[in-house]
């Protein structure tokens, strides 16, 4: 192989030609420029699908556990079995090509917060089962405690049963977080200009893939390391002592 | 541990120099090519069920067929799907002997693969809904234009936009039939690609009375066969070939059949005469880069 090539980062993108500092003036642009472009829009969709996730999973993961409403359980199984059982590009290219036809009004929405939505609600399944277990994992007595209170369900839900659960998913919720940044790679199939995109047509016009690729993944994990990092920080801030069984040392985050 | 090191290091630098450079005695020694073939450019596409034709296609048929002669055995031809993206990685590494597909000749290109004679000279332009009221590309301006990723389309519109000071969105299709779907379904307002395959895919489409190709050129690309680089023997086994269908005309004929003729799937035909461009690459075999066109 020859040899590298790194200086392609400070290339600008029309005339080819190296820009001194590697940042252009507006409107010219190196691919250093807009590699950071494209990581803002997979910050933006990862982000935004995440908090699509958390809000309706929390919602979805209740519902299963409800002790007196079948119908609500049975709303919250078939939730997740759809989400879970179709694969994620499939579920995107739905959301970008098949909802704007069937449902009136929808093809003036951003194809934006169409990924995100697909992105989002395809990990509400899995942040769903993920707090499904980690209710299931109190002790039946916690529940009863409650009730013996006197609490309603929405009250020893929010006071008793979540505060625990949440802590205890801490661990899995922080894949799913790390996992819906690598999943935003996908939105570069339906036309969302990010890192993905920027790799594949960026290697493709300069010639140099291998330098372009390392410099999108050297992104990707640093995105995913800092999402693990926020994540490890909100769960030492967060955890109970004596909760859970002391570990040696820094212990798994 | 070492040992086992260094032998396997030993042995991989040992493979990796026999692949480089004699692409026509691992031919003759396995009996089989690796053709890479497209599934919606005009030159080269599928029909389904693993069929890919077209007049890129049918003409690295005829220069396998003369390869064949030149190893002294027949050639099973392997067809090897490729896309914009990945079709220079897949030639680089061996896994694709010859590719004919829709790839422009360009100097950025020709420092990773070599490029046979040109064979078809393309030129970019715009497919528009009909009723779009889109003449050329200033009538862009606040417009969305879709095109393909990994082709030389996104940067020629970069240029264009930069240059004419007008201001468009853009929109990336994964490949050329969901970028024409992006214009079919109303998210982009033109297609930008290669006109031959804006062509192809009108042609392919449900209503292709509703679309028309429109505008000025906006580049004109030399398309060309590309080989592994720096293998001389196979780059003129192929380049004479190619000579050789044009020096009987039959290159001529299979390009008349491929663009005038009614051709499969739809039964339509493209209806596009050889241009003036291609006749004269043709007369005058070369694999002259895009970068020369465009000083003319």
């Amino acid at each position: 192989m020859s040899s590298w090539d790194w200086q392609v980062y400070c290339r600008d993108t029309v005339s080819g030609e190296q820009v001194a500092g590697c940042f252009a003036a507006a409107p010219d642009q190196t691919y250093l420029q807009w590699m950071l472009h494209a990581w803002g829009w997979t910050i933006t969709v990862s982000l935004g699908g995440l908090a699509v996730a958390l809000v309706v999973g929390s919602i979805i993961g209740v519902l299963r556990t409800l002790p007196n409403s079948p119908g609500w359980v049975r709303f919250g199984n078939a939730w997740v079995e759809f989400f879970r059982n179709i694969p994620l590009l499939v579920q995107i290219f739905i959301w970008y090509y098949v909802v704007p036809d069937l449902v009136p009004g929808a093809d003036s929405v951003s194809p934006t917060l169409l990924v995100i939505a697909g992105l989002g609600l395809f990990t509400s399944a899995r942040v769903a089962e993920q707090l499904r277990s980690g209710i299931q994992t109190l002790p039946k007595g916690q529940r009863y405690a409650g009730m013996a209170l006197g609490f309603t369900t929405a009250q020893y839900y929010r006071y008793v049963l979540l505060p625990m659960a949440y802590r205890i998913i801490l661990p899995p919720l922080t894949s799913e977080s790390m996992n819906i940044f690598k999943n935003s790679a996908v939105a570069f199939a339906v036309s969302i200009p990010e890192l993905t995109q920027f790799y594949l047509q960026a290697g493709e016009e300069t010639g140099a893939q291998s330098e372009i690729f390392l410099g999108v993944l050297a992104v990707y994990i640093l995105s995913a390391m800092l999402v693990n990092r926020v994540m490890s920080f909100i769960e030492r801030r967060l955890r109970v002592p004596g909760m859970v069984a002391p570990t040696a040392g820094a212990g798994g985050h | 541990m070492k040992k086992t090191l260094l032998a396997f290091a030993l042995t991989a630098l040992a493979i990796g120099a026999a692949q480089a450079d004699d692409t026509l005695a691992k031919l003759k020694a396995s009996g089989s090519i690796s053709l890479g073939v497209r599934d919606s450019s005009a030159l080269s596409y599928t029909l389904g069920n693993d069929k890919y034709v077209g007049f890129h296609t049918e003409m690295a048929e005829r220069i396998i067929g003369d390869l064949s002669k030149q190893v002294g055995k027949k050639l099973d031809i392997k067809y090897t799907l490729v896309t914009s993206q990945n079709r220079i990685p897949l030639v680089q590494n061996g896994t694709v002997d010859l590719e004919c597909g829709s790839t422009t000749n360009n100097l950025a290109r020709q420092k990773d693969v070599d490029f046979a004679y040109t064979t078809y000279v393309e030129v970019v332009r715009m497919a528009v809904r009909a009723n779009a009221g889109i003449k050329s590309i200033k009538d862009l301006n606040g417009r969305t234009v879709a095109t393909t990723t990994g082709t030389t389309s996104v940067q020629t519109l970069r240029k264009n936009e930069r240059a004419q000071g007008i201001d468009f969105k853009e929109v990336y299709g994964k490949d050329h039939a969901d970028s024409f779907l992006l214009l079919e379904s109303g998210r982009a307002d033109a297609f930008v690609m290669d006109g031959s395959i804006l062509a192809a895919n009108i042609s392919k489409a449900k209503n292709p009375a509703d679309f028309k190709i429109v505008g000025e050129e906006l580049s004109v690309e030399p398309i060309a066969c590309m080989v592994r680089k720096d293998d001389a023997a196979f780059l003129k086994a192929v380049d004479d070939s190619i000579a050789r269908q044009i020096k009987d005309g039959s290159l001529a004929k299979l390009y008349d059949k491929w663009f005038m003729q009614p051709i499969p799937p739809a039964g339509r035909a493209l209806n596009m005469p050889a241009t003036e461009a291609t006749k004269a690459a043709w007369a005058n075999p070369n694999n002259k880069p895009m970068e020369d066109y465009a000083k003319k």
